[in-house]
């Protein structure tokens, strides 16, 4: 088990940069997930730390060592691929010992380990069969079972769930969320999927164009983005971004949509923002929960306004509508039972309380 | 009587509705599209081939059914044993030299940037896609010992002429050579075709589980074109095996019967010496030794087909 820095990675593909810089630290034991839209240099910057990739400029420690130039066989990780790369002509137990034999590791302890491995996962009756004998997520399994057998100092996934279906990948997820609690190695999880980055990792690093957006927790990322690329990306719907300025009136700071529409903004945010007044190209965001149906008790911050819903989709637990605000698309949840109708004016609240200034022109969050 | 009539009359019909049934049938259908494959099989291999066992029964005017005993004098005699002999050495060491050099090469050239690699593929298929008799042609006359490109080299490095195809060792050195050289494209062919085939990310794999580039050719690359090398090997051994033309062209079976193969002793007692029975018999002995082989091999490839 170890730490893994990466310092000013650079990745060149003849005159394109994919990775253009990336600082990072991971700490022993530490489950972080890396994420984006593809082509975001996600899966180059873990490729760089698995040494399939060579690296164009900065260093990548492991363990503290440096290892920049150290093939991947030397470098003591684990991978497991979106495809698998399970080998086909290997039985699970063969696929499961190849990096130990290898390794030369007395034949007692390699059936210990893989045992012990298969007993994890669950997979000890599969231990004969070939893969094409199995289902995905028995791949899967297999796969990791492999990394596992191991012990490396990293485990590194690279989008292992996206060949299942959608409610095997959330059995797996939770997988491997259990397995890496049993064994506790450092692991680094690349996913283009929002949702298995908030639910895995302890920490999530939000990429973009090659360059690291945010590093934090799952909450730290959704209740305080620091971009409007990282606050639109994490969620789902994902968060509103509204046209809007900001004004003086009164001694009081309002946040104005439209000429009939404009929110105060909460007490506590006024200090922050009062040196944006007047800024052109500026953002309200506001996530879809934060728009709601409207409720006798009304709390600080909330505020109500009329409009006409444009589309409104049922989701059972709530109701997802969409209407249209300073030539913006907005959706808003809603209760199933509050009755919102497609085509009708409907009473709703804005919750400021949880709102984000962004400036469009920086992309930064205020 | 008219209740005969009636039945009669009942059977015909039922009985075209039958053959209209059968017409119908899925598996009729396909033995009708198959059959002209099956005529042609049946008019260019197997008529040919009874005919060979015909002959091969019968003496040398062609007048006399003698039943076994041209097999019979043939085990008798030194040089069939002998030919047995060069046959087997032949196509087994040309076979294997041809998929060595075709699995080195194809992976250098497997290795070019896709861009150059046509070019190469291109070049490197010229000895295969020559007609046999013509290239072998212009070796035979490298292997010249007076005036051969060879034998100049070695005089002016020093070295003395070589009788390429005058020494029995020579002769077969030249001509498992030239199959070789003629070959060995094939096996480049189809081994780069299976090279490309075997997904990137099993040798990322390997690479991560600690293999060297020697451990991913074994553990990952060979058991992955085990079936594509079994299949070339099978065939390029029939192909070998049953070869005429480098033999006829090179050295026609010298010096004495140090170079003769099957065909080219079948061609030499049948059409040659004019004893088109033992001809016959000499060429049928090729089928029981191939087919041994070739039950091995295919045995092996439906036994692992499943896996891959």
């Amino acid at each position: 088990m170890a730490q893994v820095s990466l310092r000013k990675v650079i990745k060149k593909y003849d005159e394109v940069l994919a990775v253009r810089g990336v600082d990072l630290d991971i700490a022993d034991k530490e489950f972080i997930v890396l994420v984006g839209p593809s082509g975001c240099g996600k899966s180059t910057t873990l490729r760089m730390i698995a040494g399939l990739e060579e690296i164009s400029g900065g260093d990548i420690a492991i363990g503290g060592d440096v290892v920049n130039d150290v093939p991947p066989k030397d470098r003591d990780i684990a991978m497991v691929f979106q495809n698998y790369a399970l080998y086909p002509h290997m039985n699970v137990y063969e696929n499961m010992s190849f990096g130990l034999k290898l390794k030369k590791t007395p034949k007692q302890e390699i059936d210990q380990r893989v045992r012990a491995a298969a007993g994890i996962l669950d997979i000890t009756e599969l231990l004969d069969r070939k893969p094409k004998q199995l289902s995905g997520g028995q791949r899967q399994r297999v796969a990791m079972g492999r990394a596992i057998v191991r012990d490396p100092k990293v485990f590194l996934f690279d989008e292992p769930l996206s060949n299942l279906d959608a409610k095997l990948r959330v059995q797996m997820r939770t997988e491997i969320k259990k397995v890496h609690q049993k064994v506790r190695t450092t692991t680094v999880y690349v996913t283009h999927d929002q949702v298995e980055a908030m639910t895995l990792a302890d920490r999530v690093v939000v990429m973009n164009a090659g360059l690291i957006e945010q590093v934090g927790t799952p909450n730290d990322l959704y209740h305080s983005p620091a971009t409007k690329f990282v606050a639109g990306f994490i969620g789902s719907p994902a968060m509103n971004f509204i046209p809007c300025q900001l004004e003086q009136a009164a001694g009081a700071l309002r946040v104005r949509l439209s000429d009939k529409l404009s929110f105060p903004v909460p007490d506590g945010r006024t200090a922050r923002y009062t040196s944006n007044v007047g800024k052109p190209n500026l953002i309200l965001g506001l996530r879809p929960e934060h728009i709601a149906e409207t409720r006798p008790h009304i709390e600080p911050n909330q505020h109500d306004f009329d409009q006409v819903i444009e589309v409104v989709e049922p989701m059972g637990m709530e109701t997802l509508v969409y209407f249209t605000l300073a030539g913006a698309e907005v959706c808003g949840r809603v209760n199933p039972n509050a009755g919102a109708t497609a085509e009708r004016s409907m009473k709703l609240r804005a919750d400021l309380s949880n709102m984000h200034l962004i400036d469009d022109t920086t992309g930064k969050v205020l | 009587m008219a209740d005969i009539v009636a039945s009669s009359a009942a059977a015909r019909a039922s009985g075209r509705t039958s053959l209209h049934k059968v017409m119908q049938r899925k598996s009729t259908i396909a033995f009708l599209m198959a059959l002209p494959l099956i005529l042609m099989i049946f008019i260019l291999v197997a008529y040919p081939a009874g005919y060979a066992i015909w002959l091969s029964m019968l003496n040398k005017s062609m007048t006399k059914f003698v039943g076994f005993g041209n097999f019979d004098f043939l085990f008798k005699r030194a040089t069939f044993w002998e030919i047995v002999l060069q046959s087997c050495i032949f196509a087994i060491t040309a076979v294997i030299f041809k998929a060595i050099i075709g699995f080195v090469v194809a992976h250098f050239v497997n290795n070019i940037p896709t861009k150059g690699q046509r070019k190469w593929r291109g070049m490197l298929l010229v000895p295969w896609v020559i007609p046999a008799a013509m290239s072998t042609l212009s070796w035979l006359w490298l292997f010249d010992p007076s005036y051969s490109a060879f034998n100049w080299i070695f005089v002016h490095l020093g070295l003395p002429k070589i009788s390429w195809l005058g020494e029995a060792g020579w002769a077969r050195f030249s001509v498992i050579l030239v199959n070789v050289w003629i070959g060995a494209p094939f096996f480049l062919i189809m081994y780069l075709a299976a090279l490309k085939s075997v997904p990137e990310q099993l040798y990322e794999a390997a690479s991560i589980d600690g293999a060297t580039w020697w451990q991913r050719i074994w553990f990952v690359t060979l058991p992955m074109m085990r079936n594509i090398i079994a299949i070339t090997i099978l065939f390029s051994t029939i192909v070998t095996f049953a070869n005429f033309d480098i033999v006829r062209v090179l050295t026609a079976g010298g010096p004495l019967t140090a170079t003769h193969v099957f065909a080219t002793w079948a061609f030499k007692v049948g059409i040659e010496s004019g004893d088109i029975p033992l001809g016959a018999t000499v060429s049928l002995f090729m089928v029981p030794i191939l087919a041994v082989a070739a039950t091995f091999i295919l045995r092996d490839i439906s036994k692992r087909g499943s896996e891959v």
